[in-house]
């Protein structure tokens, strides 16, 4: 390839069908009419991508700093702007250095424009048609995802997929997306995008059944806000807040029947990883360091009784229930379960 | 047998298990022991009602069916219930001392995939159903690591009954093997590969908090923390902290309880 550095009035369009001839799929024909941009989108594993406006990458403002990051700057510019090389392009080695210089350059300039409100909306768009795929777990029922970087830095991280319901993040289901690099995206986008279109993230807390909404409303002081959870008239108190209705189910071990008691070695550790409170204002008991505040360390002692006895009256906020810890999962939750539950865990556990 | 289209593995294994278990899609299923299926009170509740062709189709997984006898309609429906009565006798099969060591195997070289959560470093999965009826649900997989469901990749997959694996079998196997309960944080070192494989052959490995208790692990459990220019984002962090809280107080519980027994909590 470096003897075959084109001559000055080569089409960049040829010139980038060389270098990707030698790299992979690039269909000879169609590049003549494609800017570059769009013909790198397109490409297998890179859907991911939304095509930056080209106003945006001509402002020099918008690329500060970038200079220092890209080799190649200048040519790598060229080439993501479809502009003739200049003369001088023949100094470069090799044309395939500008060809990865110009997707460095383009995945940073990405992660700027994405930042913006129109790179947002150009983004919302793919987002609603789905183009990010769905999240893997079962209870978020296919809850569309965002890609996401954990790196704002190039070459750290390969790009991660966050969805808004569970708010974890997952590995792209494909292997054709472990090259794209996650500092493409960066890690401001995805919270940045909830923050901008809360409609799209679910809501922190989430009450179980449709049949317990009336009985936690109830409970509701009217000073705390007239809040109707769930059903149509879903509002999150907190107006910066996810207004999505949470797909709150959280799964439940269960050996014959039986959950599989905490008290067990193999008992679920994690429950807590998914779970959210019922009511929005729950989430103020807990303080800055994430302890539960002073006047709720009964709570503890509450749920410990629960572990041994297997009948909680917690009176937490004022409200007496069975079964704090598993009320928000199931339709099916009979009383002796939980007991049950013990039984076979630790027996089985002791073996 | 050839008319099933199961290309060339199906030549040098005249069983019908050995050549259902290497059709594609079928990677999830272990190879049941003849001698369990021929015991028939392990088929106790299975039946015609239960399976359409019942004998013929228990008679073609055992491969004492004269096939030749049949017109390629019935053959077609006995071989359909075959695979069904197959995945109910399997559901049975796994979570006896025989079935869970095979699936151990199984899981030790990641055929159920690995868990799509990033913080669970490729932990490996086992498959596990949302019910024990069939024509429910599709099996879906369990990662023992951050203890969630996840559907698999593969629509070949997602399309296999719950029922065939039953909503016991992962937590039985961890039960009976406990000292392969994956730890919560990174794997220590090396790749998770290894991991499996050292916990494994040691018999021991990655249970944390001194090998036997697993009351606090979810501490070293890593989450993701959405942040922007670097700064939490306030409705996220709250939830975080919530769940920080609900996740301490469970240890707090746990480890009352473990001092009340005055011994670890196995």
């Amino acid at each position: 390839m470096a003897s075959s550095a084109p001559p000055p009035e080569l089409d960049p369009d040829e010139l980038e069908e060389e270098a990707f001839d030698s790299s992979s799929q690039a269909s000879s024909t169609a590049t003549s009419t494609l800017t570059w941009i769009n013909w790198y989108t397109s490409l297998p594993g890179h859907d991911y991508f939304c095509d930056v406006h080209e106003d945006f990458i001509e402002d020099d403002f918008n690329l500060t700093g970038l200079q220092a990051m890209v080799p190649f700057f200048k040519e790598a510019l060229e080439m993501v702007l479809d502009v003739e090389p200049e003369e001088d392009s023949s100094k470069i080695p090799d044309v395939s250095i500008v060809e990865s210089s110009a997707e460095l350059l383009y995945g940073l300039v990405h992660q700027r424009f994405i930042l913006t409100k129109v790179g947002l909306s150009c983004m919302v768009e793919k987002y609603e048609a789905g183009h990010f795929g769905a999240c893997p777990r079962v209870f978020c029922h296919a809850t569309p995802v965002l890609p996401c970087g954990r790196a704002d830095m190039p070459g750290i991280d390969t790009v991660k997929l966050y969805c808004p319901n569970c708010g974890d993040i997952y590995t792209p289901p494909s292997s054709k997306y472990g090259g794209v690099d996650g500092a493409f995206f960066g890690t401001t986008f995805s919270p940045l995008f909830f923050q901008q279109y809360p409609e799209l993230h679910s809501a922190p807390f989430f009450a179980s059944t449709p049949s317990t909404i009336p009985a936690s409303s109830s409970r509701v002081s009217p000073s705390d806000s007239p809040v109707p959870v769930g059903g149509s008239t879903f509002t999150n108190p907190n107006p910066h807040g996810g207004q999505k209705s949470a797909l709150g189910r959280v799964y439940v071990p269960r050996i014959y029947g039986f959950k599989v008691s905490e008290r067990a070695r193999s008992g679920p550790r994690m429950k807590w990883l998914r779970e959210r409170p019922e009511r929005a204002d729950e989430l103020d008991n807990v303080d800055w360091k994430g302890r539960f505040k002073d006047g709720l360390a009964s709570n503890d002692q509450d749920d410990l009784m629960q572990g041994q006895a297997g009948i909680l009256s917690r009176d937490k906020s004022g409200k007496g229930k069975l079964f704090d810890d598993e009320d928000d999962v199931e339709e099916d939750d009979e009383s002796e379960a939980e007991e049950d539950g013990v039984g076979p865990g630790i027996d089985a556990a002791g073996i | 047998m050839e008319d099933l289209s199961t290309g060339s593995e199906s030549d040098y294994s005249n069983s019908w298990i050995s050549w259902f278990l290497s059709t594609k899609g079928n990677e999830y299923f272990a190879e049941v022991d003849e001698d369990y299926i021929l015991d028939r009170f392990n088929l106790t509740g299975l039946n015609g009602e239960v399976v359409q062709e019942y004998s013929r189709a228990l008679n073609l997984i055992t491969d004492t069916l004269d096939e030749e006898s049949l017109d390629d309609d019935v053959r077609e429906s006995v071989e359909t219930s075959a695979r069904f009565l197959y995945g109910l006798i399997h559901a049975r099969y796994i979570v006896t001392s025989r079935g869970l060591s095979k699936m151990l195997e199984k899981y030790r070289k990641a055929d159920f995939g690995r868990c799509p959560r990033v913080y669970c470093y490729s932990q490996p999965l086992l498959p596990v159903g949302l019910s024990d009826i069939p024509y429910q649900k599709a099996v879906k997989l369990y990662c023992p690591r951050c203890e969630d469901i996840y559907s698999p990749k593969s629509n070949r997959h997602g399309s296999i009954d719950g029922a065939y694996f039953g909503t016991t079998f992962p937590h039985m196997l961890f039960m009976v093997y406990p000292q392969m309960i994956p730890g919560k944080g990174q794997p220590v070192g090396s790749s998770s590969v290894a991991d499996v494989n050292r916990s494994l052959v040691a018999g021991q490995g990655r249970v944390e908090g001194g090998g036997v208790s697993t009351t606090s692990v979810a501490t070293k459990a890593e989450r993701y923390e959405p942040r922007i220019f670097g700064f939490k984002v306030n409705e996220d962090a709250r939830l975080s902290r919530w769940r920080t809280a609900k996740r301490d107080a469970q240890i707090t519980r746990l480890e009352n309880l473990e001092r009340e027994q005055g011994q670890p909590n196995l």
